[in-house]
């Protein structure tokens, strides 16, 4: 595909897609056909009372899970149909989590924990580390590379978890309420950081219900019981 | 990426040092359990075997007795007398046996070196030797044909005997005298283990040929006799056919099985094939039960590994790492406290085997050994282990569901 191609092609084409859950006998309908589309160079927030959907929706589009019925294809790729190791390539390769609880794993080092998912897609020892090295300058951590989660304040882990989430450089950073354990400065910092990320051309989904930080997002979608029931434009189209 | 994985594994194992510390200990004791257990019972069949072959394999040795039955017009109770001449016809006639040789025995006044000792002396046929496995040390022989047919004043003796008359100095060669006539030493027992006997242990004996002994003592009739049979699987019908002929030539009646008293020791290696077969079985099974307890604690462990680790495997997984990658990493892991316990278990056991002849238990016990096979049946069954110990918990994280994974605590 050529390059307007690329760019008329929409990163995120959800068509129609629904996700049953089933617990027992009953049947919870998470999603009730969500038609979808997200550009690259978007930053798009996902708002929505809790139950309203958008953290399964967040689910779908992170590839962790899969719909059960509707299309989804990221960049042009149907994914809703592949198995579970494909998925864990493409969550490796084109997508970036940042979690609410940050989600580093305890034992080892911030630099460990960005490095880990190079090490899961088998790049090699120098190339890592340079990379590692790089993002953690990015986001403002050069000299924390190997202090523990437990020695980092809460705005630092979430900018260690940003850092592992660009690692692959992804198509595409997902992230779900990530200010939502941060006191309001960090918070706020966190945003920035985001939004810097984004003038920078990366493509954001965030999942939030904190109206402060969607405000600061360029195309608010909301949700309520499995639908999405308002799409506010984005403000660059 | 190996090598990544490996660091990790270490990483985790001694993040959690004391359960890991534990869990090694059931695979380290199993192993030296399973390893024990099997080289011991080697040892002690290897022992045994050894010991019981000290009288002789798969001998018959005949004691003469009495009549339990009437025959022929005599009551019962009739002592049998057997001489060197009725054996000289059970050799040319009885098919099924191999070799055979008289026995007389008494004791004799030894005199040799300035000292005098009573000492149980054996008149013995040449092929005695072979059938007793009186094997001479070097520089020295039994006694042969020609000793026999010519009455020959030779005599070979028992180790311990000779290293009480001449200490560590050859004795053969040495002037002995027997009852007053003068024997010439030829040679002497190499040292053997032997734990049964039917007139004490052949280490404190002189054997001299059985013509010189009749000569010198004017004995005529033979204590008992000693054959093989031209195969192990003979014994009964080798057994058979002496009762047979010496019954006709001695008259008694051939189903009469109290005239002639028999110790079959082939019963008794066969018993002891049997047993130790039983015995062995035995060992192995306790000993790998013991190994699976330890299986079942790494298993065990390895369940709650991946119950406490549910989180981390589920970011893991979001980060990209696939179901094949947790599920190496998680085997990983149980396979490297099997080898570092299974190599421990190895060690103890090995050295404890090595330790072992000190105690000074070996002629009862036996030494035993880590043999080559001791240690690939050890090995096997830790692998075993391992693989199952490992398999069901490493499946169940692979299994996982990301995004239920990370929200556990």
């Amino acid at each position: 595909m050529n390059a307007r191609e690329e760019r008329e092609t929409p990163l995120i084409r959800l068509r129609d897609v629904r996700k049953v859950y089933r617990s027992g006998r009953i049947e919870v309908e998470a999603l009730r056909g969500i038609d979808l589309d997200v550009r690259r160079r978007e930053f798009a927030a996902v708002v929505g009372p809790s139950g309203s959907g958008k953290s399964t929706l967040m689910n779908l589009l992170g590839c962790l899970d899969t719909p059960t019925a509707g299309s989804y294809e990221l960049s042009g790729e149907n994914v809703a149909g592949l198995d579970r190791r494909r998925l864990a390539r493409i969550r490796n390769r084109r997508i970036g989590f940042v979690f609410q609880s940050f989600n580093l794993l305890p034992a080892i080092t911030a630099f460990e924990n960005v490095e880990m998912p190079l090490l899961f897609s088998g790049t090699g020892r120098t190339a890592r580390r340079r990379r590692v090295e790089q993002l953690l300058e990015r986001v403002g951590l050069a000299d924390r590379g190997h202090h523990r989660p437990t020695e980092l304040s809460g705005g630092q882990m979430q900018r260690v978890a940003i850092a592992r989430a660009l690692a692959m450089d992804p198509d595409l950073l997902l992230a779900d309420e990530p200010t939502g354990n941060l006191d309001t400065r960090s918070g706020s910092d966190i945003m920035g950081l985001f939004e810097e990320l984004w003038e920078q051309g990366a493509t954001i989904v965030v999942v939030t219900h904190d109206p402060a930080l969607a405000r600061r997002c360029r195309r608010v979608i909301e949700m309520r019981d499995g639908r999405i029931i308002a799409d506010r434009a984005p403000a660059a189209a | 990426m190996i090598l990544v994985t490996l660091r990790q594994a270490v990483r985790d194992l001694s993040s959690q040092r004391l359960r890991t510390a534990l869990t090694t200990f059931g695979i380290v004791w199993g192993t030296v359990s399973i390893c024990l257990l099997l080289a011991f019972g080697e040892g002690l069949h290897g022992q045994i075997y050894r010991n019981s072959a000290g009288l002789g394999e798969n001998i018959v040795i005949v004691w003469p007795a009495r009549t339990s039955r009437a025959w022929q017009g005599v009551g019962r109770g009739r002592p049998i007398r057997v001489r060197p001449g009725d054996l000289d016809a059970v050799r040319r006639e009885a098919r099924s046996v191999r070799t055979l040789s008289a026995e007389m025995s008494r004791d004799m006044r030894l005199v040799a070196a300035g000292r005098t000792l009573s000492v149980p002396t054996h008149g013995v046929e040449p092929a005695f030797g072979a059938l007793r496995n009186l094997i001479p040390e070097r520089g020295g022989r039994f006694l042969d044909p020609l000793d026999e047919r010519r009455r020959r004043r030779v005599a070979f003796l028992g180790d311990e005997l000779a290293r009480e008359l001449f200490g560590s100095s050859d004795p053969v060669g040495e002037a002995i005298r027997l009852d007053g006539s003068p024997f010439l030493v030829v040679g002497v027992l190499r040292a053997k283990e032997q734990d049964s006997s039917y007139s004490g242990r052949d280490e404190a004996k002189a054997f001299i040929p059985l013509s010189t002994f009749s000569a010198v003592t004017g004995q005529r009739l033979v204590d008992n006799f000693v054959l093989k049979a031209a195969d192990s699987g003979a014994t009964p019908a080798a057994k058979n056919e002496v009762r047979r002929l010496l019954a006709r030539r001695l008259r008694f009646d051939p189903a009469d099985d109290q005239a002639l008293a028999m110790w079959d020791t082939t019963e008794m290696f066969q018993f002891l094939d049997g047993f130790m077969v039983a015995f062995r079985t035995f060992l192995g099974i306790v000993g790998s039960l013991t190994l699976l307890v330890g299986g079942i604690g790494v298993s065990n462990i390895m369940n709650v590994v991946v119950e406490e680790r549910t989180r981390e495997i589920g970011i893991k997984m979001a980060l990209g790492a696939t179901p094949g990658a947790v599920l190496r990493q998680m085997m990983l892991e149980t396979v490297l406290i099997t080898l570092v316990g299974g190599a421990l278990g190895l060690a103890i056991a090995t050295t404890i085997c090595a330790a072992f002849p000190s105690l000074g238990l070996t002629e009862y016990v036996g030494d035993p050994v880590v043999s080559p096979g001791v240690a690939g049946a050890t090995a096997a069954l830790l692998g075993a282990v391992a693989l199952v110990a490992g398999w069901f918990p490493a499946r169940a994280a692979a299994r996982l569901d990301p995004v239920v994974a990370m929200k556990t605590e």
